[in-house]
């Protein structure tokens, strides 16, 4: 009889103990971060320095070694080169990346002996054809000479990030993302 | 509703039209109510489940999310009518009818203030038990004509459960039946005070206890949470509606929600007060039009103030397991409620509601009740201060978001 007792009373007492708890969260800040409009600054600059996001390459610091096409798992990486037959002269004429199969693992990066290939904090890539998330770092009919290592480093490198987002903007020029 | 017709028509006999056209009148009415109602208690028990999980909720269609709830059904209605193979083609389709005519039924003898009710029925709240009856036949045919088990076993879960809850309703509303010593919904409150101590929630313990578990069972029969068995997502999918899509679907949910206001409407007027404003006798209300429209805004807010309690209770507690259901029903709310409605009449034989000692006893039940209260918001007050410090140091700004401050 005790226990019968014992039990109304318990229970009573903790769901009033539950409805104080759950009260108290209707004032508390809630922890969600409105993306994409209602935050301070664009997220792809509050995201930390090691966030693996759409990949980019600096085709002035690219050697053409293709290790990076090598390495990757899925094989969503092209790396054109030629070379001229009598100067003996390799040029890259296309660099290219499949955003689309990507699977952001990093391997590239890491193979890439000079950094030219990297990981930006550039994510939003919706879009209403595949195709536009081939992202063409070297153009069509364009010929780079690629880095030699021992060569000092040319001045004024793209800072990371600002050349995937350039091609983002270009691939979806249909969406809010691509307005902004 | 029937004053409405006696005016047009004067005295002597109605002709049958003006009647049938009252009747249409407070259909669309109330249909409009419920799916107003409906759609606004969806949205906004939506926001409030958020703030509780620290989350802000739907803010994206039309003006803060407002307009969710009907993008939502707009998506329902276009979608395909399916049917799933081996269901019974009458059954299945009558199914939502039930539950519609259930719920909306209800509102027939529900009052909003001391003109505005639809029909004073003088069996008011008999009625309004018996017809709610109506959504369990619904909710067993939606089950069973679904040829699925998970609906089958929905149905019959909630089955089980509504034949057994409708006892301690039935019970809890007795003991304010023996206090009014009438049925109709209006006489019930015309029979409490427009003070709290002068509610039948506050006429004895025992009216309290009735009005707990009458709080607790109405939960049940309205497949809320704790008691969503019949519904349960994580064990039969969506119980009874697993097989419905589309419109019939709406119906469905349409009824669960408008069955919010549905339980807090009765509690309301069974044992807080209704409609009476305070120091406002019955006759005056009847006899003017703005303490009628006082009284609609007092009748919503206490109302409203139930349905948040309903809400926060869902986003509280777990679910129960079967045979718990079970014994809280039978091992714990029938013999309460039978204690309370024994111990009403003992009640009103010893202590007249006029006596000295009755007033008295009422005004302690009501300070007891008050206190309960500013327990609730102590604990509310503790635990929110038991993280406010850590919070402001961690994030670098106030843990204060006021419910109403929109996302």
């Amino acid at each position: 009889m005790r226990l019968y007792f014992n039990r109304i009373a318990r229970s009573a007492s903790a769901t009033l103990e539950g409805l104080a708890v759950t009260l108290s969260w209707v004032f508390r800040r809630p922890c969600t971060v409105q993306w994409p409009d209602k935050i301070d600054k664009p997220l792809e600059e509050t995201l930390p320095e090691r966030f693996r996001g759409i990949l980019e390459v600096e085709v002035r610091v690219c050697t053409g070694c293709q290790a990076c096409e090598r390495t990757c798992p899925i094989g969503c990486i092209l790396v054109r080169t030629e070379r001229n037959a009598q100067t003996k002269e390799r040029f890259i004429t296309g660099f290219a990346i499949d955003a689309a199969k990507c699977m952001y693992c990093g391997l590239c990066v890491e193979a890439c002996p000079t950094g030219a290939i990297r990981h930006t904090t550039q994510f939003a890539g919706a879009t209403t054809d595949l195709g536009r998330l081939v992202l063409r770092y070297v153009p069509e009919g364009t010929r780079v000479v690629p880095y030699k290592p021992s060569a000092e480093p040319p001045a004024g490198l793209a800072p990371r990030g600002s050349l995937a987002a350039a091609h983002l903007r270009q691939c979806f020029p249909d969406t809010k993302e691509g307005a902004r | 509703m029937w004053e409405l017709v006696r005016t047009v028509a004067g005295q002597g006999p109605v002709p049958w039209y003006y009647g049938a056209a009252a009747a249409l009148l407070s259909a669309g009415v109330l249909l409009g109510f419920a799916s107003a109602f409906a759609g606004l208690a969806s949205f906004v028990e939506r926001r409030i489940a958020a703030r509780m999980m620290s989350r802000v909720g739907p803010n994206r269609v039309g003006p803060q999310g407002l307009f969710q709830f009907m993008a939502d059904g707009i998506k329902l209605i276009t979608k395909e009518d399916l049917f799933p193979e081996g269901h019974d083609p009458i059954l299945f389709r009558i199914a939502p009818y039930f539950v519609f005519a259930g719920m909306l039924g209800t509102f027939v003898a529900l009052p909003f203030s001391a003109r505005l009710i639809a029909a004073d029925l003088n069996v008011g709240v008999l009625y309004v038990v018996a017809i709610t009856s109506l959504v369990v036949v619904g909710i067993i045919l939606g089950g069973w004509s679904s040829n699925s088990k998970w609906a089958l076993f929905g149905g019959l879960r909630s089955a089980a459960q509504i034949v057994s809850y409708e006892i301690p309703v039935g019970m809890a509303i007795l003991c304010v039946v023996l206090l009014t010593g009438g049925l109709s919904t209006q006489s019930i409150i015309a029979a409490q005070g427009g003070m709290p101590w002068n509610w039948f929630a506050c006429h004895s313990p025992f009216a309290a206890m009735a009005f707990v578990v009458y709080l607790i069972a109405a939960l049940a029969e309205g497949n809320r949470t704790p008691f969503d068995l019949p519904e349960a997502e994580s064990e039969l999918v969506a119980g009874y509606c697993t097989e419905y899509s589309g419109f019939r679907f709406v119906v469905f949910f349409f009824a669960e929600w408008a069955n919010l206001w549905i339980m807090s409407a009765i509690a309301t007027v069974c044992f807080l007060g209704g409609w009476r404003i305070p120091l406002v006798s019955v006759a005056e209300t009847y006899a003017h039009g703005y303490w009628v429209a006082l009284g609609c805004l007092v009748f919503a807010g206490k109302t409203l103030a139930l349905v948040f309690v309903v809400i926060q209770v869902r986003w509280t507690l777990p679910r129960l397991r079967l045979d718990q259901m079970m014994a809280v029903c039978w091992k714990y709310l029938i013999p309460i409620a039978f204690v309370a409605v024994l111990g009403t009449m003992t009640w009103m034989v010893l202590l007249p509601w006029d006596s000295a000692l009755g007033k008295a006893l009422r005004g302690v039940v009501f300070l007891a009740t008050l206190g309960l209260l500013g327990h609730l918001a102590r604990r509310t007050v503790a635990t929110y201060r038991a993280d406010a410090a850590h919070y402001s140091r961690m994030a670098g700004q106030s843990l204060w978001y006021a419910p109403w401050r929109l996302p």
